[in-house]
C-alpha cells in the first residue's frame, strides 16, 4: 500500500523537479542569504536612525544642511530625469523605427555609462570643465561655474542615469514595430498626433518603469557626484554626500536618519516597480497576442 | 476611384523590389494582387497607399498625380495583416480615430463622429462591442474592426494587406464571403494582397499575378485559371503537371511516340506541356501518355496518383475517381483534355 502511494505521488511530480528536501534547503539558503545581505542592513539603517529616539530623528532631518541636501537632491533629479526621458524617447524612437548608419554604435554608446566606473564619469567632467581645461575658464569668464556647483552635479547625474529610460524603451518599441504608427498616418493623423495618441500610450508603462529606475539612481548616485561636487556643506552636497560627511564626523544617528530617506525611496521604487511589472508584463503579453 | 500605376520601379538599398510595373485599377472593382512571398505585391500595395515612395514612375488617383502626396493626403483606407488596432483605445475609439484627428475645420462634431462609428460597427456586425478593447476580441472580429476603422474616413480606395493571413481556415472562409458582400454593398475600389490563390480566385473581380517584382498576368479569375500566359502562372494558380514534349506534324510526341493530342497551331520543336491533374481522361487503346503509378494518395473526393512517364524519370500527377482500383506499379494510360504548351 505504501509503495503504491509513493508511486502515485511520484507519478504526479514533474520529472524536472527536485525532491522535497532539496527544495526546502534551496529555498532556506536563499532566504538566509537575502536576510543576511539585504534585509538586515536595511533594517539596521532604520534601527540606527531611530537610535536616539524619534525626536532626534526629526531634528536631524530638520537640520539646515540636511534640508539643503534634500532640496539639492530633488532639484538634480527634477532636471536630470526629464532630460533623460526626452533623450531616451528620442533615442529609442530612432533606433526602433528607423534604419540608419551607426545604429549599432548608438546602441553601444547608450550602454557606456553602465560599463564605466562612476568615478571615471565624474573625472570626465573635471577634465572638461576644470581649471586646467579649455571650457572651464572660458565659461567662468562669463560667470558660469560648472565644477563644484549645481551644473556639474546635474551633468554627472545625467551621464550616470543616461541609459535607464532608453534601455527600457528600445526593446519595447522594437517589439511593437511601426504598424500602429502606419495605421494612424493612413487614417490621416499627422506626426504629432500619431506620437501623442498612438506611440506614447503604447509605451507609457515601460516609460514609467524607466523613469522610476532613472529617478532612484539620480537621487542615490554617489561616486560621480562626489567627484564634481566639491562637497561644500549646505551648497553642493546631495543626500548621499551629506550622509557620508555626517558619518565621517561620527554623527551616526543623523547620518542614518538621512540614509533612511534613501532607503525609503528604494523601498517605494521596489513596490512601484513590482506593481508596474505586474501591469506592464500583462501589456507586453497582450502585444504578443495581437 | 480609378487608380493607375504607371511604370513604377521600387528599389530598397539598390535591391529592386518592383521592376517597371504598370496596372490600371477600375473604379469600384475588387482586384487581388497575387503572388508568392518576395513577388513585390505588398510593396506595390504600400506604394499605392503612400507608405512607400516609388524610385521611379507615378501613381494616379483618377486624373490626379498622387505620387508626391503623403499617405495622409491620399485618403486611402489601409487594413493591415496584423490589424494594427490601437490597443489602448476601445473599439469605438479605434473606429472614430480617423475622424477625430481631422483639423477642426473639417472635423465633424463629437456626436456625429460617434454616430458614424456606431453605424460602421453595425455594418461590420459588431454592434454592442464598442466598449471592448482589441485584446478582448477574436482575430476575425479584430479584422472587422480594422475594416470599419479604415472605412470611417470614407476612403477613395480600400487597400488590404493579406487581410486574412493571420486567421484560421474556418474564419478565413467566412470573412472572405463577408468581404465580398461588403464590397458589393459599399462599392469601394478595393485592392487586396494575398498569396492564397484560392482566396484570390473566389473573391476578386480581377487577379494581378505577380512574380519577382513583375506582373505576370492580369485578368478575370476564369481567364487566369483557364488561359495562363506563362508557366509560372500555370503552376501558381491551381494544381499543375508538367512534361517535356515534342511538336511534330501537328501532334504532340513524348518518348518517340505520338500521344494522341493534336496541336495544329503549335510551333514544331521542343516544348513543355502543362495540364491540370483533374483535366485528363483515361484511355484504353488509342495513342496516349502511359506511365507507371509510383504513389497514390486520397485528396478530398478524388485519388491523386503520381505517374512515371517513359524511362527518363519524368513524373506527372493525375486525378482518378477515389474508388479507382489503381495501386502501385499499375500501368495507366491517359490524355490531357485541356493543356497548354510553353
Amino acid at each position: 500500500m505504501a509503495t503504491k502511494i509513493r508511486h502515485l505521488h511520484r507519478h504526479h511530480t514533474s520529472p524536472v523537479s527536485e525532491s522535497r528536501t532539496v527544495q526546502v534547503i534551496a529555498i532556506f539558503l536563499c532566504l538566509l542569504f537575502m536576510a543576511l545581505f539585504l534585509i538586515l542592513p536595511l533594517w539596521s539603517v532604520f534601527i540606527e536612525a531611530f537610535a536616539k529616539g524619534v525626536g532626534a530623528y526629526f531634528s536631524a532631518l530638520a537640520n539646515k544642511d540636511a534640508q539643503s541636501a534634500i532640496r539639492l537632491t530633488l532639484l538634480v533629479a527634477a532636471v536630470a530625469v526629464p532630460l533623460n526621458v526626452v533623450f531616451g524617447v528620442c533615442a529609442s524612437w530612432a533606433i526602433a523605427k528607423f534604419e540608419f548608419k551607426g545604429k549599432a554604435l548608438l546602441i553601444t554608446l547608450i550602454d557606456l555609462p553602465f560599463s564605466v566606473s562612476p568615478i571615471i564619469s565624474g573625472m570626465v567632467y573635471v577634465l572638461l570643465f576644470g581649471a586646467g581645461s579649455f571650457l572651464g575658464p572660458w565659461l567662468k569668464s562669463y560667470g558660469i561655474e560648472v565644477l563644484f556647483a549645481l551644473p556639474g552635479i546635474i551633468l554627472a547625474t545625467i551621464f550616470v542615469t543616461f541609459p535607464f529610460v532608453a534601455r527600457e524603451l528600445i526593446p519595447l518599441m522594437q517589439d511593437q514595430g511601426t504598424g500602429d504608427e502606419e495605421a494612424a498616418l493612413s487614417l490621416g493623423a499627422n506626426g504629432w498626433q500619431t506620437f501623442w495618441r498612438v506611440t506614447v500610450p503604447n509605451i507609457r508603462w515601460g516609460l514609467l518603469y524607466g523613469v522610476l529606475l532613472c529617478n532612484a539612481r539620480a537621487m542615490g548616485e554617489f561616486g560621480a557626484v562626489a567627484v564634481v561636487s566639491g562637497r561644500i556643506r549646505g551648497q553642493t552636497t546631495t543626500i548621499p554626500l551629506q550622509v557620508e560627511i555626517l558619518y565621517n564626523e561620527y554623527n551616526g544617528a543623523a547620518a542614518f536618519a538621512l540614509a533612511s530617506l534613501l532607503a525609503m525611496l528604494a523601498l517605494l521604487t521596489l513596490v512601484l516597480k513590482s506593481f508596474l511589472e505586474w501591469r506592464f508584463g500583462d501589456e507586453l503579453a497582450a502585444t504578443g497576442r495581437h | 476611384m480609378q487608380v493607375r500605376i504607371a511604370n513604377v520601379r521600387k528599389e530598397f538599398d539598390r535591391f529592386p523590389a518592383l521592376h517597371d510595373v504598370s496596372l490600371d485599377i477600375n473604379s469600384g472593382e475588387l482586384i487581388a494582387l497575387l503572388g508568392p512571398s518576395g513577388s513585390g505585391k505588398t510593396t506595390l500595395l504600400r506604394l499605392i497607399a503612400g507608405l512607400e515612395m516609388p524610385t521611379a514612375g507615378k501613381v494616379f488617383f483618377g486624373d490626379i498625380d498622387a505620387s508626391e502626396k503623403t499617405v495622409q493626403e491620399r485618403n486611402i483606407g489601409f487594413v493591415f495583416q496584423h490589424y494594427a488596432l490601437f490597443r489602448h483605445m476601445t473599439i469605438l475609439e479605434n473606429v472614430s480615430f480617423g475622424l477625430s484627428v481631422r483639423p477642426r475645420a473639417t472635423r465633424p462634431p463629437a456626436g456625429e463622429i460617434r454616430r458614424r462609428a456606431l453605424e460602421l460597427l453595425d455594418l461590420v456586425q459588431l454592434s454592442g462591442l464598442e466598449k471592448r478593447y482589441p485584446n478582448q476580441l477574436s482575430g476575425g472580429q479584430r479584422q472587422r474592426v480594422a475594416l470599419a476603422r479604415a472605412l470611417a474616413i470614407e476612403p477613395g480606395v480600400l487597400l488590404l494587406d493579406e487581410p486574412f493571413g493571420a486567421l484560421d481556415a474556418q474564419v478565413r472562409r467566412e470573412l472572405r464571403k463577408w468581404l465580398r458582400e461588403m464590397h458589393d454593398r459599399t462599392g469601394h475600389t478595393t485592392v487586396f494582397v494575398t498569396h492564397d490563390q484560392e482566396e484570390a480566385l473566389e473573391l476578386a473581380d480581377r487577379l494581378c499575378v505577380m512574380s519577382q517584382g513583375k506582373i505576370e498576368q492580369v485578368g478575370s479569375p476564369d481567364t487566369v485559371y483557364d488561359q495562363p500566359t506563362s508557366p509560372f502562372v500555370f503552376g501558381f494558380i491551381g494544381e499543375s503537371s508538367e512534361l517535356p514534349v515534342t511538336v511534330e506534324n501537328g501532334e504532340l510526341w513524348s518518348g518517340g511516340r505520338a500521344i494522341g493530342v493534336p496541336a495544329p497551331d503549335s510551333k514544331t520543336g521542343e516544348a513543355r506541356l502543362f495540364f491540370r491533374p483533374h483535366d485528363v481522361e483515361l484511355v484504353e487503346h488509342d495513342a496516349s501518355l502511359a506511365g507507371v503509378v509510383t504513389s497514390s494518395r486520397r485528396v478530398g473526393g478524388t485519388r491523386r496518383v503520381e505517374l512515371e512517364i517513359g524511362g527518363e524519370g519524368h513524373k506527372v500527377e493525375i486525378d482518378l475517381p477515389f474508388d479507382h482500383p489503381a495501386g502501385e506499379k499499375t500501368r495507366l494510360a491517359f490524355r490531357p483534355k485541356r493543356w497548354r504548351l510553353f
